[in-house]
This record gives structure tokens, sequence and C-alpha cells, in this order.
């Protein structure tokens, strides 16, 4: 089992970050930075992507969840032009990918799940050189985040870390001014400081205006920074929306006690899991059968009461288990 | 002995990874022997013929060096192994050298070690396992060479030691990697370092086997043709490729007694904090990330040209008054000591032709270990990306060609001529940059068009080695000789210079390449 959701490291967040989930209409939609209409990839007989759709608004942090194996990378390879796909449109930043590859990198950074270096170039020169050849680096920036991510550049890629690679991909990506962040994992490895860390760097680009294409298995992360979310499944996208509104999709928790043993909520429709323990109520129900499932519980006297936001786990793992 | 622990395993686990590999090489390398004396066979059906023929190769220098001691060339099993032994040697020890190098330093790079060894699998486990798959293949390749020359109807003991030489110098090999593989970090410098050993027992045989045979001793390749077979056959020298093996392999484990994980004696030190300017464009990376091997080639084809150099003097004496070489170095036009000179650029330039299809490859391994992934995903287009390699492969190829020109130029001049020889031979072995750039072009096209096909490129250059040296003694069709680009470049210095050839070389390797970086455009990129 993956662990809980850990909600107070989303609490932590800097006040001047946007809120996540927050209301559909307080994110910029000036227009979308990246549109992908029915987008087919197959690789031998594998149907990598499978008519997938996704829409990604400029200016928006987007959660890109799913199974391993789901397409994601492949999408994402799609994205930067280095797959071709075999069927649908795929456009970024009003552009495509695959023809127009040179002029859109330089408008965009991309970082690497799995990140493999030249061992005998030291992180500097990395980060330097894919910087430059992205079309140039912010100096102050670059200080900053070799500071922040607390990188020692002079050392030869063959010593990092798997962690330490992730941060000379991650410190090149984030030093470069660019409209468009496509990341595919980019914290696999990192410490939870540094995890913590990343998620200070991504606010601050989305506050900056920048757009980030985050996919990520971390969901504490991608709850904490996203404001919309896709979910994909076998190649097809089976939810998009904001956290809220995906919420909706799924149940909320609730522990009661009441003045008097809780019955009537056996065979409600929407409500899952009851456990009736003396005066100690536990279910979980529909968002749509929340309100009577309150209502009945006001019948039985309420003591005390603790309702759970469903946490995107949930609702992911709703969404992978489901077959 | 709980160091060995779990060697067995291992054993079938390379095993399991390599046996196409192994098959193939295994097979190719017996094949070849099979042709060569099946060819002297339908050659020469009249022994008088092939006395003849003896007399014409046993005071040839040039022949000698490129093959080894004249020994019993009258008779069909001693110029077969005369003809065939040292490159099936060369063969063997590469396969079994990239064997090792590859399942000891490479997986341990790779991290693949420290998954195994973290199981109940000893600290020498992983060199024994490859070191028995080395001598297990060795084995098996020494027998089917034996069997094929006795199928070919040669004496058995003399078939025995030419099997046993070919796969006694491949297991030395296996021995020298196994040692370089702890000492080094990366398979790459481990390989490099194991085939300069190789390289240089090559030279040392051909100048030992030229003069007195002393410098031959000193060369595993010597050892192996030590064993004379189909010329009174001895079988010491074969005990004495063993012995070297274990000592070698004892070297390996005294290593990797005292090194972590992961480490090597060779430590790599700190770099620069900031890349330099001229690092941050493609055509800057590229040249990085080939300095080091470019630097390997250029010094071994120094030396190698060295080494040719300085026995070039004596070659007018080998000849002698012998007026049937007399006149067959004369048709290829030029003095005796030119001819010698002009196959030397030759083999000269066929070895740096090595080092532009092996850095030609880089790109394939670039893109399959991920690395050419962020590249692309900046500002860089792939022509541009492929075409900053290309560039320093052709850039690097007329440097290794000028490097080998250069030595054989030096010590020729030290010897024999003079000061203004060593323009000419530098000249004549930067002309086959054309040729040597074919192959890398070759490289480049298969590699674009089907990545997985593209390490078909060394059987390509395995083709141009036999159509140069062999032939004219197997008696090739010609249009298979022209195959080779190498046989249109006018072998200066004994012939003349013409443009013509050299522009139609050019033009096809600028084609290939071309080809190449279109299919590379068109494709998806491999991770």
């Amino acid at each position: 089992m993956p662990c809980p959701l850990d909600a107070p490291l989303a609490a932590q967040q800097p006040s001047d970050r946007p809120v996540p989930g927050g209301d559909p209409d307080t994110v910029p939609r000036v227009s979308s930075a990246i549109s992908v209409r029915g987008l087919v990839k197959t690789f031998g007989a594998t149907r990598a992507l499978d008519a997938l759709d996704l829409e990604v608004a400029a200016g928006e942090v987007h959660g890109f969840l799913g199974p391993n194996g789901s397409g994601k990378s492949t999408t994402i390879r799609v994205l930067l032009g280095l797959l071709r796909a075999d069927a649908g449109e795929a456009v970024v930043l009003g552009q495509d990918p695959w023809r127009d590859a040179v002029a859109l990198h330089r408008r965009l950074a991309y970082v690497p799940g799995d990140v493999d270096l030249w061992p005998n170039l030291s992180g500097g020169e990395i980060i330097d050189l894919l910087g430059r050849l992205r079309g140039g680096l912010d100096e102050r920036r670059r200080t900053d985040l070799l500071e922040r991510f607390q990188l020692d550049p002079t050392k030869k890629a063959r010593t990092y870390s798997k962690g330490n690679r992730q941060k000379v991909a991650l410190v090149a990506a984030l030093a470069s001014d660019v409209e468009l962040y496509l990341m595919d994992e980019p914290t696999s490895g990192l410490d939870p400081l540094m995890e913590a860390e990343f998620q200070r760097c991504i606010s601050e680009t989305a506050v900056a205006g920048g757009t980030v294409l985050l996919s990520s298995h971390i969901l504490a992360e991608v709850e904490a920074l996203c404001h919309r979310v896709s979910i994909i499944r076998a190649g097809r996208r089976v939810e998009s929306g904001t956290l809220q509104e995906l919420r909706h999709l799924t149940r909320t928790s609730i522990v009661a006690e009441t003045t008097r043993p809780a019955d009537g909520f056996t065979g409600l429709a929407g409500v899952h899991d009851l456990a009736v323990d003396g005066r100690t109520v536990r279910f979980d129900v529909d968002s749509a059968q929340l309100g009577e499932a309150l209502r009945r519980l006001g019948e039985c006297g309420i003591e005390s009461l603790t309702s759970n936001p469903p946490t995107l786990e949930e609702l992911f793992l709703r969404q992978y288990g489901e077959p | 002995m709980n160091n060995l622990t779990g060697s067995g395993a291992l054993w079938r686990l390379i095993l399991r990874r390599d046996r196409v590999k192994l098959a193939i090489w295994i097979s190719t390398i017996a094949g070849l022997v099979y042709a060569q004396a099946a060819s002297i066979i339908g050659l020469y059906k009249d022994p008088a013929e092939l006395v003849a023929a003896a007399r014409l190769v046993e005071d040839n220098a040039a022949f000698i060096a490129m093959a080894g001691p004249p020994v019993a060339l009258d008779t069909i099993g001693g110029r077969t192994a005369f003809e065939i032994s040292a490159f099936a040697m060369i063969l063997s020890a590469l396969m079994s050298l990239l064997l090792v190098t590859r399942n000891v330093r490479g997986d341990e790079e790779a991290g693949r070690v420290e998954l195994l060894r973290s199981t109940v699998v000893g600290r020498h486990a992983p060199i024994t396992a490859a070191l028995t798959v080395a001598l297990a293949a060795n084995a098996i390749l020494g027998v089917m060479v034996a069997l094929a020359l006795v199928g070919s109807g040669l004496e058995a003991a003399g078939s025995a030691a030419l099997g046993a030489g070919i796969g006694g110098v491949g297991l030395f090999f296996g021995g020298v990697a196994a040692l370089t593989s702890q000492v080094t970090v990366s398979s790459r410098l481990a390989s490099g370092i194991a085939g300069g050993v190789l390289g240089a027992s090559f030279v040392l045989r051909g100048i030992g086997d030229i003069g007195n045979g002393v410098l031959s001793w000193f060369s595993p390749i010597g050892w192996g043709q030590a064993l004379r077979p189909f010329a009174g056959e001895r079988w010491w020298p074969a005990a004495l490729l063993l012995a070297a093996t274990a000592a070698l392999a004892a070297g390996a484990f005294v290593v990797s007694s005292h090194r972590d994980l992961g480490a090597g004696i060779i430590q790599p030190s700190p770099g620069p904090d900031r890349a330099a300017g001229w690092l941050t464009r493609p055509i800057g990376l590229a040249a990085r990330l080939h300095r080091g091997a470019f630097a390997g080639w250029a010094a071994g084809l120094f030396l190698g040209g060295l080494a040719y150099g300085s026995v070039s003097g004596d070659v007018e004496d080998f000849i002698g008054d012998n007026e049937t070489m007399a006149d067959l170095v004369a048709q290829g036009g030029g003095s005796v000591v030119d001819s010698f000179l002009a196959t030397a650029l030759l083999v000269l330039a066929l070895i740096s032709a090595g080092f532009a299809v092996q850095a030609a490859l880089r790109l394939r391994g670039e893109e399959r270990a991920g690395r050419a992934e962020p590249l692309l995903a900046t500002a860089v287009s792939r022509p541009r990306w492929a075409g900053s390699h290309l560039g320093v492969v052709a850039a690097g190829s007329v440097l290794v060609l000028a490097a080998a020109g250069l030595g054989t130029g030096i010590s020729y001049a030290f010897v024999a001529g003079g000061a203004g020889d060593i323009p000419r031979l530098v000249g004549g072995a930067v002309a086959y940059t054309p040729a040597v750039l074919v192959l890398a072009a070759l490289a480049m096209a298969l590699y674009g068009v089907r990545p997985g096909a593209a390490t078909a490129v060394w059987g390509a250059l395995a083709v141009c080695f036999v159509a140069g040296f062999f032939g004219r003694l197997l008696s090739l069709p010609m249009w298979v000789q022209d195959l080779s680009p190498f046989q249109h470049v006018p072998r200066l210095p004994a012939a003349t210079f013409s443009f013509g050839p050299v522009l139609a070389v050019a033009v096809v390797a600028a084609a290939l390449s071309a080809v190449g970086v279109f299919a590379l455009r068109r494709r998806d990129l491999q991770s």
C-alpha cells in the first residue's frame, strides 16, 4: 500500500502560491498551452496511446497521473517531438511538436524522470550545456537553485546519486527562462527536503506565469501544486478537471459518535464500508448522497463528527483499481 | 572460497545474456579459418605452386609483419596458419575482452552488480563467472577451429595447435580485461586499455617476426603462434598462455579484494563548476565526448606507424636479389620500400576506420542511454546533433590518419629516409580519409534507418580488412574486393595519387551520411 497522503505538507505551502484545486475562474486561461486530440501511438502491437485527449491551459500547473505503463512518458515524448504520433493532433504553444521541434524547444524545458548524464562531465558543465542549448540560462537563478538544491556542481556526473542526477536536470530546466515545463516524474529520488524545495520552485514558476505539465506519482505533490489534473489509463484519458471537480466523483469518509446507536444506514444508497461499533459509526459516502447521510446522522444525535474529504490517493486508487 | 559463491549462477546468467553474441563470434571465427583453409587448398593444387608462392612470401617483411613467422609455408596447413592465425587471434581476443568488460565493469557501472552482490554472491563471483564463460567460449572456439581444419583434410596435430593458439590468445585477453575492469571505473576505458594491449601485442610480434624474433616473446599473439601449427608443433606456449591468464585473474582478484563496489584504482577527479563556452555548442560537446577515444586511437596509431616505419629500412635486405619479388613489387609501381610503406599505411588506415566506426556508433549509444533525449528536447535539431558528431568523427579521422602517417614518417626518416619523407607519408595516410569516412557514414546510415542493426558496420569493416589483405590470396572475385572503399584509394607512396577515385569515395560517404540523417529525422527516438 502506498503511504497515506501527507496532508500537512500541503498545508505548509507559502501563502502566495495559487490555491490548488481552487476556483477554476481564478486560473488565468489565456489560451491553451497544450492541446492534444485523439492522439494514437503504437509500438508494434502495443497501443501506447489510444485516442488520448489532453488540454493544458496557459499558466496552469497541470497534474498528469496514471499507473505505470499508462502512456504518460509516451505522451510527453510526443509533445517533445521525440516520437511521431500515428494519428491525432498535438499542439504545444501553438506549434506542431514534430515539425517545429527546434523552435518549440526554445520555449520549453524538459525534466526526464530517469536522468542518464555524461559520466565524465561535471554537474555544472551539464547544467550550462543544457541551458545554453535551450537558448540561455538565468545566471542569478542558476546560482540560487544550486544553493537551494544543495548541489555541488564540480562533481563528475559519474559520482552523482540518483537524486543528485535528478537535481542537475531540475536546475538546468528551472534556470531556463521558458514558457512551458514538461516534467516526467521530476522528483524521483529526491529527499523530502528537496521535494519541498521543488514544490516551492514550481509554485514560484506558476506565480511568474509559467505553465507546467507535471507527471507524478507523488500525490501530495500533485495535490499541493496542481490547478487541474488529468488521469490517464491504458493510453486514454479517464478523468480531467480541478481537484474539486474530481472530488465530486468520489466519496467522503465520515466518522461520527452519536447519542444513540446509528441505524438506518444499512442499505442506504451511496453509503459504503459501513461499520457501526456501539455509538461510533464509520462509513464512506458518495458526494451526491452526503446531504442525506448527514441528515440521518443528525437524527441520531451527533456528539462528534470527523469528515475527511476524499484524498487524491483515494480518487486515484479508485480510478486505477477499476478494471 | 566465500568470495566465489554464486559464480555458477552468474555463469548461467552471462551465458543466457550473451549466448547469441558468442555463437556469432565463434562461428564467424571458425568459419573464417575454414574458408581460409578451403581457399588455400583450392588455390594450390600443385605442391610446386605452393613452394613458389612460399618463396614470394618468406622474404616479404610486410606480409610477415601482418601475419606471423613464415614457417612451413610450403605445406597447405602451414600456409593456412600463416595467413589466418593473427587475424583469428585478434578476433578471439576482441570477443573475450568485450565479453569480460561488458559483464564485469559494464554491469557494475550500470548498477546491476550492486543488485546481484546484495544477494548471496561473493566479491569475486562476477570476475570468475565472466572468465569461466570466456574459458568455455574459447575452448569451444578452439575445438571448432580444429574440427574445421581436420574436416578440410589437414593433420590433426597441427589443427589442434592452431585451435589451441586461437583459443588461448582469446582467453589471455579475457584475463587482461578482467584486470582492466578492476582498475578503471568505466567499461569503455576498461576495454580501451585491453584493446591497447592487444594492439601493442600485434605490433610487437610483427617487429619480432621480421627481426630476430625476441620481441615476439613479449606478445601473447607471438605465444599463440609459437605453438607452430603444422610445423613441428610444440605445446608448452599454450601452458604459458594459461599460466599468464591465471596470473591476470589473480591480479584481478587482488584488486577486487581491496576496492569498493563501483570504484577502481583510477578515480574520477572533480570537474569545473562552469562549462567552457565551446562545450555548450553541440559540436563542442561532441568533441568532448570523443576526446578520450580519439586520444587513445591517435596514440596507438602513431605508435603503430613508428613500428612499421622502423622496420621499413630493412625491407630491401629481406627482398635481396629475389627477382620474382622485385617484379611483383614493380607491378605495384615504386620501390620495394615504398611498396612496403604503402601496405603499412593501408593497415594503419583500416585500423583508423575502427576509430571512425566506434565514434559514429556513439550516436546510438547516446540515444540508447537516454542522453540524446534531454539534448534533443533543447533547441538542437536532430540533423545538427548527428552532424556535430559526424563532423567530429571526420576531423578526428583526419587527425588519427595523420598521426599514423606521422609515426611512420618519423621513424622511417630516422632509419632510412630524410625529413622530406614525413609529409609524403602523412599525405599518403590522410588520403585514406574518404575511405575511412565511408565506414563512419555507413554506421550513420544504418543507425538512422535501423538503429538495432547499426553494429553490423563492424562486419563491413571486417570485409574491408579481408579484401585489403587476403583479397588476392583468397582470390576473391573482383567485385567483392571492390566493395571495400579502401581498394579505390591510391596506395601511396607506391602508387601515384589520382583525385577522381578519392572524390568518388568521398561522394559515397556524403551520400550515406545524408541517408542516415534523413532517416533519423523521420523516425521515433528510442529510449
